[in-house]
């Protein structure tokens, strides 16, 4: 064999088995969606939603508790994250250009980014929960808030730096001031764009179990008092398939169904969005 | 600043900036928030083991008597095995969508492996014990025990109790969960390199794979690295995905993969709810504290690598 020969057979080679890591890929993401759709589906009824979650051992129940909890956990992170991250997103790329505060938000904003939610948990936890006593609604909202705002700084940061300077001069040149220039012309424009930022946190957020167990923790029951333990899906799925009763796991394959369906639609939801902002 | 706006203007303008101003040092509050209070509540169990803690094998809650070592060895050699297989076939995924895939299936296979890590990691550990488990019981750990476990040395690893869940299993769950992560970093370093050098290399002759080999890794090293490092950051600190499938046991008598263990994380999440206050807490607050350190210092390194990629590429624009 010439070397000619031995190159194009080790590329041959390589190539099949970039081809091979690709298919490995997706057969997990296929094989994942396939299972939660056929264990999902078989466990939707109408039951799920208006029923609460049962106790050990009685044949029916739902998950309408823990779905309104999630939303109202959910729900309320999300509006206190956002607009501390978005006005946090509009120092890093408007105001703070080249200072020194701008530089070390942005590294220690992407490493909050990355860093494991179960630390934000027991930052909770340890700040507010043991000190009150009790376990409840308004510290999983915080620590769902704390995760909410760098994801949302992030995307706003870099939506606003597309955004090009000749649509700030224009603005400027007409006699506005900054904060006028950024609530009128920059955040206009990249609206769509932040929008994409925060679904992508709500995505982000509505799966999350591991700060809720230090936080919100879980409860049987309908409640909406913040200032009680807060039944919610991940924590729920979570003790009910850990659980040896079937109708239980049913139940957690029912509700992982239904984070998993919400959750891919929230970020295809996002990307469409972000895609047609793109071409325009 | 504009000297001629009305002062009402100005007021205006200087309340904003500094209330956007305000919310960027909150970063640093939640930065401090989180190394301040979990050090506070540990403080009892520093203060107790020293850091002992941290070589010490015992985990007994009756007679309060903790020590970190097997919590950590679970996070870290779950964290090696997913890094083991992650890395390569995120390389052949980035290789796949930026030299070979045909440019109409560019996107939609980006977006799946994209929408792999959208999927919360609680789907990850209930498919993983439920699912995946028992398969892998079944026929691949007796695979892996008929081959990897007649290799001398390693084949110890590859022994023992075939039961599914276990370090491999979590480490093999873990790898599915960071690949997506890894492949896009990696794919977006490698569309970095400038067309330029690839053109250069293919029009003296060489193939893809070298251009990719010698060309555009060598280019992008830095931030590959740094793509790993984030991979890894994600894999030590991911806590549901683990928790189901690595068996919760705080003994641990072999080195074989196939034995439960404990990590830090699956440690908290069975624990916390049942321990006591007192020294058990501290000491379960003590494993987040080093976890958070261990996780801070990977995902520092990462960011300070591609920061650097992207200073080589700033002349660029």
């Amino acid at each position: 064999m010439n070397l000619s020969q031995k190159r194009k057979l080790v590329n041959k080679f390589a190539l099949t088995l970039s081809l091979a890591a690709m298919s490995f890929g997706l057969f997990w993401l296929i094989w994942i969606l396939f299972t939660t759709l056929q264990l999902g589906v078989s466990g939707l009824s109408l039951d799920l939603f208006t029923k609460m979650t049962p106790p050990p051992g009685a044949a029916e129940g739902g998950l309408a508790n823990a779905i309104a909890g999630s939303f109202i956990l959910v729900g309320l992170a999300t509006l206190i994250g956002t607009p501390i991250g978005i006005l946090a997103g509009v120092f890093l790329a408007e105001y703070g250009a080249g200072s020194w505060l701008a530089g070390a938000t942005r590294f220690i904003n992407d490493i909050l980014l990355s860093a494991p939610s179960i630390v934000i948990g027991l930052f909770i936890y340890a700040f507010y929960v043991s000190q009150v006593g009790n376990f409840s609604g308004i510290s999983g909202v915080v620590a769902l808030a704390l995760i909410v705002v760098p994801v949302v700084v992030r995307t706003t940061e870099n939506m606003l730096l597309l955004v090009p300077n000749s649509l700030r001069e224009a603005a400027f040149a007409l006699g506005a001031q900054q904060y006028q220039v950024i609530t009128q012309v920059t955040l206009q424009a990249s609206k769509s764009g932040i929008i994409t930022g925060i679904l992508l946190a709500v995505a982000r957020i509505a799966g999350e179990t591991a700060p809720l167990l230090f936080t919100a923790l879980s409860n049987q029951f309908w409640s909406t008092d913040l200032n009680k333990p807060m039944a919610n899906l991940p924590v729920t799925i979570f003790k009910f398939a850990m659980s040896p009763f079937t109708d239980w796991q049913e139940l957690a394959w029912a509700g992982v169904f239904l984070i998993t369906i919400g959750v891919l639609a929230l970020n295809i939801i996002a990307r469409t969005l972000f895609k047609n902002e793109i071409q325009r | 600043m504009n000297k001629s706006a009305k002062p009402r203007q100005w007021i205006a303008d200087w309340i904003f900036r500094n209330l956007t101003r305000a919310t960027a040092a909150f970063t640093f509050l939640v930065l401090a928030g989180i190394i301040g209070s979990l050090v506070y509540a540990s403080w009892p169990s520093i203060m107790k083991f020293g850091p002992a803690f941290i070589w010490t094998s015992e985990w007994n809650p009756p007679m309060e008597r903790f020590g970190a070592l097997i919590p950590i060895y679970g996070t870290l050699i779950t964290s090696i095995i997913a890094l083991v297989i992650a890395v390569p076939v995120s390389f052949g995924i980035a290789i796949f969508l930026t030299e070979l895939s045909p440019g109409w299936l560019r996107r939609p296979l980006g977006t799946a492996i994209e929408l792999l890590a959208a999927i919360p990691s609680i789907v990850y550990g209930m498919w993983g014990l439920l699912v995946f488990a028992p398969i892998f019981a079944k026929y691949f750990q007796p695979a892996i025990s008929a081959t990897l476990g007649n290799v001398p040395f390693i084949g110890r690893l590859f022994s023992g109790p075939q039961m599914g869940i276990g370090l491999l299993a979590a480490g093999i769950i873990l790898a599915i969960m960071i690949i997506p992560f890894i492949a896009s970093v990696m794919r977006d370093v490698f569309e970095v390199t400038p067309t330029m050098l690839k053109e250069s290399a293919y029009a003296v002759g060489s193939t893809t794979w070298e251009v990719v080999w010698n060309v555009v890794l060598p280019y992008t090293k830095v931030g590959v690295t740094g793509g790993i490092m984030l991979g890894l950051g994600r894999a030590l600190g991911e806590t549901m995905a683990v928790t189901f499938v690595i068996g919760n046991t705080n003994f641990l008598t072999d080195v074989s993969l196939y034995l439960p263990g404990n990590s830090i994380t699956s440690a908290l999440a069975n624990e916390f709810a049942e321990a006591g206050p007192g020294l058990h807490t501290a000491a379960l607050m003590e494993l987040g504290l080093i976890l958070f350190v261990i996780t801070f210092i990977v995902l520092a390194t990462s960011k300070l690598l591609l920061m650097r990629l992207q200073g080589a590429e700033g002349s660029r624009t």
